[in-house]
């Protein structure tokens, strides 16, 4: 690809050392090394990854409970391997992919994002994942497809959560075909060079930096390329609190929080609220949305 | 055994009831500064302050109904959990005010614009008369307007519990059922006494 993402949010010096020579061993041979080594402006004001633990207690994953803490309770039930994905609709290889072949295809990055949640907090997570497009690329996308929908899997007996309807189940995702080729789009499979958690939706997980968390699939199970823009769990859930793209906009509010600030999470009991930034600070992204009215297409 | 529990509640002072009410609050605050409450202690002190808000004006709303259908005699409770209520709410209400949302023109537009907030708000506004009134001065001056102002008590518990249901996200059951024990509480003033006393005492 010749415009991959380079990372500008590294800040390895920032991370334990123990950590960072562990992420290291786990990375070796896996092409992770590419990373800008450009000192980001935004790490000046203090931007550095959140701790593993912050990043594997606070979870909103509605399948394992509706508490933050009750996916790092509940989510050791799910069962990851075998793990296949299908991947169907208005592609040339439709199947059912293992996972286990289909990981040692891609490149795996490191990838250090701002994470901003709907319920305007946020964090800073170091990915480990491979950029949708090389599997839309590897699965062929047929002329006329406009949309790609994520399906998490749906297990009554290993998700507590979805034994009462909070959400339609199954879990619901889906980006404009051209949101879902940009390069800073990933399916991730770890975090801090260690595989996925559970409660982070193990084992493969979509990623979209500039838009809201809800808006990254966990767990996929399901991949289709469609025409029609596919519905989605929140948005179907309260079309009024939840659009379907989502973008981090800090100048049009949600009827339940104002997007203007957020609260670092990791930061105590007096964190101060900070500024919002449009897409999230990823202005690369502006383009898609040319001539758009991000107000109606919230 | 009812007679001893009877006598065991009259026999506890007031200023301990207030006392021990006061320690989820202040331990909920010492963990937060410990960093012992997760990630977002924010969160965790907000929420959990809201349900004790909660459980306490249910429980206050439980006392003239125990009283009417069993022997217990709770009533000399209820004055300490109605004030212990309006304290959770209020530090629930503050520490939103001051730890989370804490830019001031923010604060204001959440109350207008959030409606799960604006209705958390008309709650509070509702029991701040009642928790100012709560005293022997209050209820020998204002006489028998005393008992109609105290029946604010049923729209604001009634909000709480609608502040509940409205803000948690997607369906869930939990607020419903405190919403759906709340009703009952409330309806059940209206029900005649004998409608109880045939339901539950005679037999
Ligand atoms: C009688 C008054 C009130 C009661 C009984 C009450 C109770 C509650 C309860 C039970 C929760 C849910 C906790 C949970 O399920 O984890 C809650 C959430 C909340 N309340 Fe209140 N509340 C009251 C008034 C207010 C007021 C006046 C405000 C602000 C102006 C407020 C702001 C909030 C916020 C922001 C949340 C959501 C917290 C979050 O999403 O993290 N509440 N409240």
């Amino acid at each position: 690809m010749a415009n991959r993402w380079r990372n500008t949010l590294t800040s390895d010096d920032v991370t334990p050392e123990a950590m960072f020579l562990n992420r290291r061993q786990m990375m070796a041979g896996a092409a992770a090394l590419g990373l800008g080594l450009t000192a980001s402006p935004l790490r000046a004001a203090g931007l550095e990854p959140n701790s593993y633990e912050d990043i594997t207690s606070y979870n909103n994953y509605y399948e394992f409970g509706t508490g933050k803490d009750d996916p790092a309770r509940y989510a050791d039930q799910l069962t990851i391997d075998p793990w296949t994905i299908k991947i169907d609709g208005m592609v040339e290889k439709p199947g059912d992919y293992a996972i286990s072949d289909l990981v040692p295809q891609m490149t795996i990055e490191e990838r250090i994002y701002r994470f901003r949640c709907v319920e305007a907090w946020s964090m800073v997570v170091p990915w480990n994942g491979f950029e949708l497009a090389d599997l839309l690329d590897l699965v062929g996308v047929k002329s006329g497809a406009k949309y790609v929908a994520f399906e998490t899997v749906l297990r009554p007996e290993e998700m507590p959560g979805t034994r009462f309807p909070v959400l339609n189940w199954p879990y619901r995702e889906g980006l404009r075909l051209d949101e879902a080729r940009h390069p800073l789009t990933l399916l991730a499979t770890g975090i801090y060079g260690k595989p996925m958690p559970k409660q982070n939706g193990a084992p493969i997980r979509l990623v979209v930096p500039w838009k809201y968390g809800f808006k990254y699939a966990k767990s996929i199970s399901r991949i289709t390329l469609t025409d029609k823009e596919p519905p989605t769990s929140w948005n179907m859930a309260n079309a009024r609190e939840y659009g379907f793209y989502s973008n981090v906009n800090p100048e049009v509010a949600h009827p339940r929080w104002s997007q203007a600030t957020e609260r670092r999470i990791g930061g105590g009991l007096f964190a101060k609220r900070e500024p919002t930034l449009m897409f999230n600070g990823y202005d690369e992204v502006a383009s898609l949305y040319q001539g758009m009215d991000l107000r109606k297409n919230f | 055994m009812i007679d001893q529990i009877n006598r065991s509640v009259r026999a506890i002072p007031n200023w301990l009831i207030y006392v021990a009410g006061a320690v989820p609050v202040i331990w909920l605050y010492v963990q937060g500064f410990q960093n012992a409450l997760g990630p977002d202690p924010v969160d965790v002190i907000e929420r959990s302050l809201g349900l004790w808000a909660l459980w306490l004006l249910i429980a206050g709303l439980c006392v003239t109904p125990l009283q009417r259908m069993t022997p217990l005699r709770l009533i000399k409770l209820r004055r300490p959990i109605g004030v212990l209520a309006f304290f959770y709410v209020l530090v629930h209400f503050l520490t939103w005010l001051v730890l989370d949302v804490q830019i001031p023109s923010q604060i204001v537009a959440d109350i207008i614009k959030r409606p799960y907030v604006t209705v958390g708000m008309v709650s509070l506004v509702l029991l701040l008369p009642l928790a100012v009134t709560s005293n022997n001065w209050s209820i020998r001056k204002l006489g028998g307007r005393w008992r109609k102002l105290h029946q604010l008590v049923y729209p604001a518990v009634a909000l709480a519990g609608v502040h509940m249901v409205m803000q948690a996200k997607g369906f869930q059951l939990e607020p419903l059922l405190y919403l759906a024990v709340i009703v009952l509480l409330i309806t059940t003033r209206w029900m005649p006494l004998s409608t109880f006393r045939q339901a539950f005492v005679k037999r």
